[in-house]
């Protein structure tokens, strides 16, 4: 019978071969994770700070794909969740009313209250479809930022806040870029294996239908109002997440950090990359925040640059960089995981 | 009090005729595309920017009453280009995204809207440009409120330009053509239309208008800035939902009806809240009313009826 299974599904016919392959399945990904630690080790900086933006923004890709890639619901409004938990960690750990919070409860309630917002907000705007939805969330986005704003006893107005605490995880202050990557990195990989167990459960396949037919999705008997609001709270979680990271991060947060654009560079992440698939939004934030600072050297024509690399690139692939195809578990194959 | 809520009409007339102008652009397009033009706020930048070359040629080398006849020709100069940058850009970046996802054309838009805001920036000036007074000092007394002859111009030519579109949209065969393809892309391609022409027409006119109301803009407030248009534009865009997106009378009241709530309304808000909230909520207070409206109104004051169905486009993105 085991012969019989193995021939049905392809798999290595001798012993040997499998356990190749599983050497291989284990020593491909530390061969990885080796070469990132030596080169995290040894780059200056700036590269380092560079990366950990892409990881922030993976994040927060990660977050908007679910609403946008998985259920088809365009939000606009994405920065919203950004600049709650950023707000979150400025004031629960600064001197501003002189609370000073851990960092990893602040995480916790960061995310917390994000995802609050995001389910307070879904509840009366889920209704809506479409574009409609787009621009109520477009709205709520620019009442957020104009809120921060103005609260000035709250959130210290346009100045924004500033000496933030320097977070410290078991005994460890993180303060260099380089201590904010062993952060980040464990953060994405736990929040890309959560969103792809889900992308492949049966709430993802329900995102899936009513991404394709709304209407023949409620028939076989989806719940689509639950279903979206988990994608819009779970997407809002996120959000809120890595916007305490960014406060931690920067030390320093203010109003203009979470504009219009921050929601739109992060929609134009996973499109960039290819709508629905994890591998295209590593791929899209990468190329995103890369790419700006690569045109460094153009000083002011950098921006003029990178609007027109952003058309060209939506002219020549629509579709994204990143075929469906290309998806985590085609890594997972690549690895020999599967 | 009666001179205070005359003085607060006209204010909101003008900003509204401004709001309205731009409001078209965004209902034309999206009606036939249903595309969100984040470039267009950038067409009234550009509007506001080109002019102001236009308008220091113009006091350079006329005077008198062959200054009126100039102005004219500035307005039209500044419309005609500014139209055709309109149509470059729906050919160049949309046209051949038409089959693809919905979202593809949108963020084209938006690089499109980075190059032209960064090309100004650079080109003609990081700082405002003070923006000069092409129009007589004029003022009158009104009923206790002060009218600016710059406020009367502003919604008198407003009004006409909207007057002549309502003609030319219902009127001409190439307003036939435009509400054809706004109406149904498919169908209006079935009964032998060339769909490109009206599509290219709506770009023109919608570009221009908005241009137009880059000049009132940056004339009534006395600067042009390259960074004008976002929030000009979002403002503009709350209004043609609040007319009914798609609408072009449904814009057109939309606008009005925007300047005056935002008007009326932020005047109110400090009188409401006992002074604990002052006018720099203007904004929210617009953003506020786009999102109400939107939950207990969708389809606007003049849209049509959106029933849930009627919401549905399949695979939107």
């Amino acid at each position: 019978m085991t012969s019989d299974r193995s021939a049905l599904n392809g798999a290595a016919a001798s012993p040997a071969l499998d356990r190749l392959g599983r050497a291989r399945a284990i020593a491909l990904p530390l061969v990885a994770l080796a070469a990132a630690v030596i080169a995290v080790l040894n780059a200056p900086t700036y590269y380092v700070r560079v990366v950990d933006m892409v990881l922030i923004y993976v994040l927060l890709g990660t977050g908007l794909n679910m609403v946008v890639g998985y259920a088809g619901l365009l939000d606009l409004g994405f920065v919203a969740f950004y600049a709650i938990g950023a707000y979150s960690y400025a004031i629960l750990a600064s001197g501003q009313f002189d609370i000073h919070l851990h960092f990893a409860l602040v995480l916790v309630i960061g995310g917390a209250l994000a995802g609050l917002a995001g389910v307070l907000l879904g509840i009366p705007v889920l209704r809506l479809r479409g574009d409609y939805l787009a621009i109520v969330t477009l709205g709520f986005g620019e009442i957020v930022r104009l809120l921060l704003n103005n609260l000035d006893w709250l959130t210290n107005g346009p100045q924004g806040i500033s000496r933030i605490d320097e977070p410290r995880i078991l005994g460890f202050a993180l303060a260099e870029p380089q201590d904010f990557f062993w952060l980040l990195l464990p953060l994405v990989a736990i929040a890309f294996t959560l969103v792809w167990r889900l992308e492949c459960s049966i709430l993802g396949l329900g995102w899936a239908a009513i991404r394709e037919d709304q209407d023949a999705a409620r028939g076989i008997g989806i719940n689509t109002t639950f279903a979206k609001l988990l994608a819009f709270g779970l997407s809002a979680t996120l959000g809120g997440v890595a916007g305490v990271v960014f406060a931690a991060f920067q030390r320093f947060v203010d109003p203009v950090s979470f504009s219009f654009w921050e929601s739109l560079t992060v929609v134009l992440i996973i499109v960039i990359g290819g709508l629905g698939n994890l591998v295209g939004v590593a791929v899209g934030a990468a190329a995103l925040i890369v790419l700006p600072e690569l045109l460094r050297d153009y000083a002011e024509y950098r921006m003029l640059l990178y609007g027109a690399g952003l058309v060209a690139v939506i002219l020549m692939r629509p579709r994204g960089l990143i075929d469906r195809r290309y998806n985590p578990a085609w890594v997972m194959r690549l690895l020999g995981w599967r | 009090m009666a001179g205070f809520l005359l003085q607060q009409l006209v204010n909101a007339l003008t900003i509204g005729a401004i709001y309205a102008l731009i409001a078209l652009g965004y209902t034309m397009v999206y009606g036939v595309l249903r595309l969100i033009n984040f470039a267009h706020s950038e067409l009234f930048m550009l509007g506001a920017h080109i002019s102001y070359f236009l308008l220091a040629v113009a006091a350079a080398n006329a005077g008198g009453a062959a200054l009126t006849l100039v102005l004219l020709l500035v307005f039209a100069a500044t419309f005609v280009v500014v139209g055709l940058i309109g149509v470059g850009i729906e050919a160049a970046a949309y046209r051949p995204l038409r089959g693809a996802s919905r979202l593809a054309p949108m963020l084209s838009a938006l690089g499109v809207s980075i190059v032209l805001q960064n090309a100004v920036m650079l080109f003609v000036s990081r700082r405002p440009l003070p923006f000069p007074a092409f129009l007589p000092q004029l003022s009158f007394e009104l009923g206790g409120a002060i009218v600016t002859a710059k406020q009367l111009f502003i919604v008198g030519f407003s009004a006409l330009l909207m007057v002549g579109l309502t003609r030319f949209v219902n009127a001409t065969s190439f307003g036939v053509r435009i509400r054809a393809v706004s109406e149904n892309l498919q169908t209006a391609q079935l009964l032998g239309i060339n769909i490109n022409v009206p599509i290219s027409l709506i770009f023109f006119i919608g570009a221009g208008l908005g241009a137009v109301a880059g000049i009132f803009y940056s004339s009534y407030y006395g600067i042009a800035v390259f960074s004008m248009g976002f929030i000009v534009g979002l403002k503009a865009f709350t209004a043609a939902i609040l007319g009914g997106i798609g609408s072009i009378p449904g814009a057109m009241l939309g606008g009005f009806a925007l300047g005056l709530l935002e008007t009326f309304g932020t005047g109110l808000l400090p009188i409401v809240s006992a002074g604990s909230i002052g006018t720099e909520y203007r904004d929210i207070f617009s953003f506020s009313v786009l999102v109400v409206v939107l939950l207990f109104r969708p389809s606007g004051l003049l849209g049509e009826t959106v029933t849930e169905e009627g919401m549905v486009y399949k695979r939107d993105f």
